[in-house]
Protein backbone atom coordinates (compact mmCIF):
# COMPACT_ATOMS: atom_id res chain seq x y z
CA UNK A 1 0.00 0.00 0.00
CA UNK A 2 1.41 3.37 -0.94
CA UNK A 3 0.83 6.75 0.60
CA UNK A 4 -1.26 7.87 -2.29
CA UNK A 5 -4.01 5.40 -1.52
CA UNK A 6 -6.23 7.01 1.06
CA UNK A 7 -7.54 4.90 3.87
CA UNK A 8 -11.29 4.60 4.08
CA UNK A 9 -12.33 7.63 5.94
CA UNK A 10 -15.40 6.08 7.44
CA UNK A 11 -14.12 5.08 10.84
CA UNK A 12 -17.46 3.60 11.83
CA UNK A 13 -17.16 2.28 15.36
CA UNK A 14 -16.36 -1.39 15.26
CA UNK A 15 -18.67 -3.65 17.24
CA UNK A 16 -17.51 -5.71 20.15
CA UNK A 17 -14.94 -8.24 19.08
CA UNK A 18 -15.61 -11.00 21.58
CA UNK A 19 -18.57 -12.50 19.70
CA UNK A 20 -16.06 -13.57 17.06
CA UNK A 21 -14.54 -15.87 19.66
CA UNK A 22 -17.76 -17.85 20.13
CA UNK A 23 -17.11 -20.25 17.23
CA UNK A 24 -13.60 -20.85 18.49
CA UNK A 25 -14.89 -21.57 21.98
CA UNK A 26 -17.51 -23.93 20.58
CA UNK A 27 -14.85 -25.72 18.55
CA UNK A 28 -12.63 -26.11 21.61
CA UNK A 29 -15.54 -27.44 23.66
CA UNK A 30 -16.35 -29.97 20.96
CA UNK A 31 -12.70 -30.99 20.84
CA UNK A 32 -12.82 -31.49 24.58
CA UNK A 33 -15.80 -33.83 24.29
CA UNK A 34 -14.08 -35.85 21.58
CA UNK A 35 -10.87 -36.02 23.60
CA UNK A 36 -12.76 -37.29 26.64
CA UNK A 37 -14.38 -40.01 24.56
CA UNK A 38 -11.02 -41.01 23.12
CA UNK A 39 -9.49 -41.29 26.56
CA UNK A 40 -12.53 -43.24 27.73
CA UNK A 41 -11.91 -45.77 25.00
CA UNK A 42 -8.23 -46.00 25.94
CA UNK A 43 -9.12 -46.50 29.57
CA UNK A 44 -11.44 -49.33 28.66
CA UNK A 45 -14.73 -47.59 29.41
CA UNK A 46 -17.46 -49.44 27.55
CA UNK A 47 -19.07 -46.78 25.37
CA UNK A 48 -21.18 -48.95 23.11
CA UNK A 49 -23.09 -50.44 26.03
CA UNK A 50 -26.62 -49.21 26.50
CA UNK A 51 -26.89 -48.11 30.10
CA UNK A 52 -29.34 -50.33 31.86
CA UNK A 53 -32.42 -48.71 33.26
CA UNK A 54 -33.18 -51.89 35.14
CA UNK A 55 -30.77 -51.40 38.02
CA UNK A 56 -32.65 -51.52 41.32
CA UNK A 57 -35.88 -52.56 39.66
CA UNK A 58 -37.54 -55.96 40.01
CA UNK A 59 -36.24 -58.66 37.73
CA UNK A 60 -38.79 -59.47 35.04
CA UNK A 61 -40.93 -62.56 35.38
CA UNK A 62 -39.94 -65.47 33.18
CA UNK A 63 -40.85 -69.11 32.85
CA UNK A 64 -38.47 -70.90 30.52
CA UNK A 65 -38.41 -74.56 29.46
CA UNK A 66 -35.35 -76.70 30.27
CA UNK A 67 -32.85 -78.06 27.81
CA UNK A 68 -33.56 -81.69 26.89
CA UNK A 69 -32.26 -84.10 29.49
CA UNK A 70 -33.28 -81.92 32.41
CA UNK A 71 -36.72 -81.57 33.95
CA UNK A 72 -36.00 -78.27 35.64
CA UNK A 73 -36.39 -75.16 33.55
CA UNK A 74 -36.03 -71.67 34.90
CA UNK A 75 -38.93 -69.90 36.55
CA UNK A 76 -38.49 -66.53 38.21
CA UNK A 77 -40.96 -67.34 41.00
CA UNK A 78 -38.84 -70.27 42.11
CA UNK A 79 -35.66 -68.22 42.39
CA UNK A 80 -36.78 -65.73 45.02
CA UNK A 81 -35.19 -65.54 48.44
CA UNK A 82 -31.61 -66.02 47.27
CA UNK A 83 -28.94 -63.97 45.58
CA UNK A 84 -28.26 -65.35 42.13
CA UNK A 85 -26.29 -64.67 39.00
CA UNK A 86 -28.11 -65.04 35.71
CA UNK A 87 -26.14 -65.28 32.49
CA UNK A 88 -27.43 -64.88 28.94
CA UNK A 89 -25.48 -67.01 26.49
CA UNK A 90 -25.87 -68.87 23.21
CA UNK A 91 -23.90 -71.40 21.21
CA UNK A 92 -23.76 -68.83 18.40
CA UNK A 93 -21.96 -66.29 20.55
CA UNK A 94 -18.15 -66.22 20.24
CA UNK A 95 -17.69 -64.03 23.29
CA UNK A 96 -19.54 -66.66 25.33
CA UNK A 97 -16.79 -69.13 24.40
CA UNK A 98 -14.27 -66.61 25.69
CA UNK A 99 -16.24 -66.15 28.89
CA UNK A 100 -16.89 -69.83 29.48
CA UNK A 101 -13.78 -70.74 31.53
CA UNK A 102 -14.63 -67.97 34.00
CA UNK A 103 -18.15 -69.34 34.38
CA UNK A 104 -16.68 -72.79 35.02
CA UNK A 105 -14.51 -71.28 37.74
CA UNK A 106 -17.53 -69.50 39.26
CA UNK A 107 -19.38 -72.82 39.32
CA UNK A 108 -16.40 -74.48 40.97
CA UNK A 109 -16.17 -71.78 43.63
CA UNK A 110 -19.83 -72.41 44.41
CA UNK A 111 -20.38 -69.00 46.01
CA UNK A 112 -23.58 -68.26 44.14
CA UNK A 113 -26.11 -70.16 42.04
CA UNK A 114 -25.43 -69.50 38.38
CA UNK A 115 -28.49 -69.68 36.14
CA UNK A 116 -28.03 -69.84 32.40
CA UNK A 117 -30.46 -68.54 29.82
CA UNK A 118 -29.76 -70.15 26.46
CA UNK A 119 -30.80 -67.28 24.24
CA UNK A 120 -31.92 -67.59 20.61
CA UNK A 121 -30.46 -71.06 20.33
CA UNK A 122 -31.63 -74.50 19.40
CA UNK A 123 -31.63 -77.10 22.20
CA UNK A 124 -29.29 -79.33 20.19
CA UNK A 125 -26.69 -76.64 19.67
CA UNK A 126 -27.00 -75.46 23.26
CA UNK A 127 -26.44 -78.98 24.58
CA UNK A 128 -23.54 -79.54 22.20
CA UNK A 129 -21.90 -76.33 23.43
CA UNK A 130 -22.15 -77.50 27.04
CA UNK A 131 -21.06 -81.08 26.42
CA UNK A 132 -18.01 -79.80 24.61
CA UNK A 133 -17.00 -77.15 27.13
CA UNK A 134 -18.58 -78.22 30.38
CA UNK A 135 -21.78 -77.04 32.06
CA UNK A 136 -21.28 -74.35 34.69
CA UNK A 137 -24.99 -73.69 35.23
CA UNK A 138 -27.03 -74.65 38.25
CA UNK A 139 -30.11 -74.56 36.06
CA UNK A 140 -30.80 -73.57 32.48
CA UNK A 141 -33.81 -72.16 30.68
CA UNK A 142 -34.27 -71.85 26.94
CA UNK A 143 -35.23 -68.47 25.55
CA UNK A 144 -35.57 -69.04 21.79
CA UNK A 145 -37.82 -66.01 21.18
CA UNK A 146 -36.05 -63.47 23.41
CA UNK A 147 -38.90 -63.23 25.92
CA UNK A 148 -36.59 -63.15 28.92
CA UNK A 149 -33.86 -61.34 27.00
CA UNK A 150 -36.12 -58.40 26.17
CA UNK A 151 -37.41 -58.50 29.74
CA UNK A 152 -33.84 -57.99 30.95
CA UNK A 153 -33.13 -55.40 28.26
CA UNK A 154 -30.42 -57.59 26.75
CA UNK A 155 -29.07 -56.51 23.37
CA UNK A 156 -25.98 -58.66 22.98
CA UNK A 157 -24.67 -61.83 24.60
CA UNK A 158 -23.14 -62.46 26.95
CA UNK A 159 -24.74 -60.35 29.61
CA UNK A 160 -25.10 -61.18 33.27
CA UNK A 161 -27.16 -59.81 36.13
CA UNK A 162 -27.04 -60.15 39.89
CA UNK A 163 -30.50 -60.46 41.40
CA UNK A 164 -30.86 -60.05 45.16
CA UNK A 165 -32.98 -61.93 47.69
CA UNK A 166 -35.96 -59.69 47.05
CA UNK A 167 -35.79 -60.27 43.30
CA UNK A 168 -34.28 -56.86 42.53
CA UNK A 169 -31.62 -56.46 39.83
CA UNK A 170 -28.56 -55.04 41.54
CA UNK A 171 -25.78 -55.36 38.99
CA UNK A 172 -25.33 -55.75 35.27
CA UNK A 173 -22.25 -57.05 33.52
CA UNK A 174 -22.45 -56.03 29.87
CA UNK A 175 -20.22 -58.35 27.89
CA UNK A 176 -18.22 -61.22 29.30
CA UNK A 177 -17.42 -61.68 32.95
CA UNK A 178 -13.65 -61.55 33.09
CA UNK A 179 -11.67 -63.14 35.91
CA UNK A 180 -10.80 -59.63 37.11
CA UNK A 181 -14.43 -58.43 37.01
CA UNK A 182 -15.49 -61.49 38.97
CA UNK A 183 -12.79 -61.05 41.59
CA UNK A 184 -12.95 -57.26 41.94
CA UNK A 185 -16.60 -56.35 41.32
CA UNK A 186 -19.03 -59.21 41.07
CA UNK A 187 -18.00 -61.53 43.90
CA UNK A 188 -17.71 -58.70 46.46
CA UNK A 189 -21.13 -57.43 45.37
CA UNK A 190 -22.63 -60.90 45.76
CA UNK A 191 -21.07 -61.33 49.22
CA UNK A 192 -22.47 -57.98 50.30
CA UNK A 193 -25.93 -58.85 49.01
CA UNK A 194 -25.86 -62.28 50.65
CA UNK A 195 -25.18 -60.56 53.95
CA UNK A 196 -28.32 -58.45 53.57
CA UNK A 197 -31.37 -59.75 55.38
CA UNK B 1 -40.75 -26.86 -12.57
CA UNK B 2 -43.39 -29.31 -13.63
CA UNK B 3 -40.95 -30.89 -16.01
CA UNK B 4 -38.41 -31.24 -13.25
CA UNK B 5 -40.91 -33.01 -11.03
CA UNK B 6 -41.89 -35.26 -13.90
CA UNK B 7 -38.24 -36.09 -14.58
CA UNK B 8 -37.65 -36.92 -10.91
CA UNK B 9 -40.75 -39.08 -10.83
CA UNK B 10 -39.57 -40.97 -13.89
CA UNK B 11 -36.15 -41.39 -12.32
CA UNK B 12 -37.74 -42.92 -9.27
CA UNK B 13 -39.84 -45.20 -11.41
CA UNK B 14 -36.75 -46.82 -12.88
CA UNK B 15 -36.00 -49.82 -10.71
CA UNK B 16 -32.25 -49.46 -11.24
CA UNK B 17 -32.42 -46.08 -9.56
CA UNK B 18 -34.12 -47.21 -6.40
CA UNK B 19 -31.05 -46.25 -4.39
CA UNK B 20 -31.53 -42.57 -5.11
CA UNK B 21 -35.10 -42.32 -4.01
CA UNK B 22 -36.69 -42.94 -0.67
CA UNK B 23 -38.23 -46.31 -1.18
CA UNK B 24 -39.97 -47.61 1.91
CA UNK B 25 -38.01 -50.55 3.23
CA UNK B 26 -39.09 -52.92 5.93
CA UNK B 27 -38.02 -56.24 7.30
CA UNK B 28 -41.39 -57.60 8.36
CA UNK B 29 -41.74 -61.14 7.05
CA UNK B 30 -45.14 -62.36 5.88
CA UNK B 31 -45.29 -65.01 8.62
CA UNK B 32 -44.90 -62.31 11.27
CA UNK B 33 -47.87 -60.29 10.14
CA UNK B 34 -51.12 -60.23 12.01
CA UNK B 35 -54.28 -61.34 10.23
CA UNK B 36 -56.19 -58.23 11.30
CA UNK B 37 -55.01 -55.37 9.05
CA UNK B 38 -55.93 -52.75 11.64
CA UNK B 39 -53.83 -54.42 14.33
CA UNK B 40 -51.00 -55.02 11.88
CA UNK B 41 -51.05 -51.35 10.93
CA UNK B 42 -50.78 -50.40 14.61
CA UNK B 43 -47.92 -52.86 15.09
CA UNK B 44 -46.12 -51.27 12.15
CA UNK B 45 -46.65 -47.83 13.59
CA UNK B 46 -45.27 -48.84 16.99
CA UNK B 47 -42.34 -50.66 15.36
CA UNK B 48 -41.37 -47.52 13.48
CA UNK B 49 -40.90 -45.70 16.77
CA UNK B 50 -38.63 -48.37 18.23
CA UNK B 51 -34.94 -48.48 17.53
CA UNK B 52 -33.17 -51.74 16.92
CA UNK B 53 -30.94 -52.17 19.98
CA UNK B 54 -27.92 -53.54 18.13
CA UNK B 55 -27.98 -51.60 14.87
CA UNK B 56 -27.54 -47.98 15.99
CA UNK B 57 -29.96 -46.24 13.67
CA UNK B 58 -32.58 -48.54 12.24
CA UNK B 59 -36.10 -49.06 13.42
CA UNK B 60 -37.08 -52.57 14.35
CA UNK B 61 -39.46 -52.31 11.41
CA UNK B 62 -36.50 -51.99 9.03
CA UNK B 63 -33.95 -54.18 10.73
CA UNK B 64 -33.17 -57.76 9.80
CA UNK B 65 -31.40 -58.37 13.10
CA UNK B 66 -32.78 -61.33 15.03
CA UNK B 67 -33.45 -59.31 18.16
CA UNK B 68 -35.43 -56.83 16.05
CA UNK B 69 -37.48 -59.74 14.71
CA UNK B 70 -38.24 -60.89 18.25
CA UNK B 71 -39.14 -57.35 19.29
CA UNK B 72 -41.55 -57.09 16.35
CA UNK B 73 -43.18 -60.34 17.45
CA UNK B 74 -43.48 -59.01 20.98
CA UNK B 75 -45.05 -55.79 19.70
CA UNK B 76 -47.62 -57.86 17.78
CA UNK B 77 -48.37 -60.01 20.82
CA UNK B 78 -48.96 -56.90 22.87
CA UNK B 79 -51.12 -55.27 20.21
CA UNK B 80 -53.20 -58.43 20.00
CA UNK B 81 -53.47 -58.59 23.78
CA UNK B 82 -55.07 -55.14 23.69
CA UNK B 83 -52.22 -52.90 24.85
CA UNK B 84 -52.27 -49.33 23.61
CA UNK B 85 -49.40 -48.07 21.46
CA UNK B 86 -48.22 -45.98 24.38
CA UNK B 87 -48.20 -48.98 26.73
CA UNK B 88 -46.01 -50.93 24.34
CA UNK B 89 -43.57 -48.06 23.94
CA UNK B 90 -43.55 -47.63 27.72
CA UNK B 91 -42.73 -51.31 28.20
CA UNK B 92 -39.82 -51.22 25.75
CA UNK B 93 -38.62 -47.98 27.31
CA UNK B 94 -38.71 -49.58 30.76
CA UNK B 95 -36.45 -52.38 29.48
CA UNK B 96 -33.97 -50.56 27.22
CA UNK B 97 -34.22 -46.93 28.29
CA UNK B 98 -34.15 -43.86 26.06
CA UNK B 99 -31.99 -45.66 23.52
CA UNK B 100 -34.88 -47.71 22.21
CA UNK B 101 -37.16 -44.77 21.41
CA UNK B 102 -36.51 -43.04 18.11
CA UNK B 103 -38.31 -40.01 19.44
CA UNK B 104 -36.58 -39.35 22.76
CA UNK B 105 -38.70 -38.22 25.66
CA UNK B 106 -38.39 -34.86 27.31
CA UNK B 107 -36.41 -35.59 30.47
CA UNK B 108 -33.61 -34.01 32.47
CA UNK B 109 -31.20 -36.02 30.33
CA UNK B 110 -32.65 -34.97 26.99
CA UNK B 111 -33.87 -31.41 27.50
CA UNK B 112 -30.78 -29.92 25.84
CA UNK B 113 -31.49 -32.04 22.78
CA UNK B 114 -35.03 -30.75 22.58
CA UNK B 115 -34.44 -27.11 23.46
CA UNK B 116 -31.17 -26.46 21.63
CA UNK B 117 -32.76 -25.70 18.23
CA UNK B 118 -35.20 -23.31 19.89
CA UNK B 119 -32.46 -21.56 21.85
CA UNK B 120 -30.24 -21.25 18.78
CA UNK B 121 -33.14 -19.86 16.78
CA UNK B 122 -33.86 -17.31 19.52
CA UNK B 123 -30.20 -16.25 19.73
CA UNK B 124 -30.12 -15.83 15.97
CA UNK B 125 -33.31 -13.81 16.10
CA UNK B 126 -31.88 -11.58 18.81
CA UNK B 127 -28.72 -11.01 16.78
CA UNK B 128 -30.73 -10.06 13.72
CA UNK B 129 -33.03 -7.83 15.75
CA UNK B 130 -30.18 -5.95 17.42
CA UNK B 131 -28.53 -5.41 14.05
CA UNK B 132 -31.72 -4.07 12.52
CA UNK B 133 -32.22 -1.77 15.48
CA UNK B 134 -28.75 -0.26 14.98
CA UNK B 135 -29.85 0.64 11.48
CA UNK B 136 -27.36 -1.49 9.69
CA UNK B 137 -24.01 -0.47 8.35
CA UNK B 138 -23.95 3.11 7.10
CA UNK B 139 -21.09 3.91 4.78
CA UNK B 140 -19.96 7.54 4.61
CA UNK B 141 -19.92 8.98 1.10
CA UNK B 142 -16.56 9.31 -0.62
CA UNK B 143 -14.55 12.39 0.09
CA UNK B 144 -13.30 14.50 -2.88
CA UNK B 145 -9.78 13.05 -2.41
CA UNK B 146 -11.14 9.54 -2.61
CA UNK B 147 -13.12 10.42 -5.68
CA UNK B 148 -9.93 11.72 -7.26
CA UNK B 149 -7.97 8.61 -6.33
CA UNK B 150 -10.68 6.40 -7.76
CA UNK B 151 -10.72 8.40 -10.96
CA UNK B 152 -6.94 8.07 -11.23
CA UNK B 153 -7.21 4.29 -10.99
CA UNK B 154 -9.74 4.26 -13.76
CA UNK B 155 -7.61 6.43 -15.99
CA UNK B 156 -4.30 4.73 -15.33
CA UNK B 157 -4.71 2.69 -18.49
CA UNK B 158 -4.37 -0.70 -16.77
CA UNK B 159 -6.29 -3.06 -18.86
CA UNK B 160 -7.27 -6.50 -17.89
CA UNK B 161 -5.38 -9.00 -19.98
Amino acid sequence: MTESVPQPSSTAPRGKRWPYLIPLAALLALGGVFAKRLFDVENGVEISAIPTVLLNTPAPAFDLPPLPGSDQGLKSDELKGQVYLVNFWGSWCPTCVYEHPVLMQIAKDGEVPLYGIDWRDTPEKGLAFLSQRGNPFTRIGQDPHSKAAIGFGVALAPESFIVDKKGIIRYKQPGPITAAAWRDDILPKIKALQAEP
Amino acid sequence: MKRLILALALLCALPANFLFCAVPAWAVEPDEMLRDPALEARAREVSKGLRCVICQNETIDESHAEIAHDMRILVRERVTAGDSNQQILDYMHSRYGDYVLLQPRFTTATFILWLAPLVILMLGGLAVASRLKRGGHEVAPLTPEEEAALASFNDSGDKAP
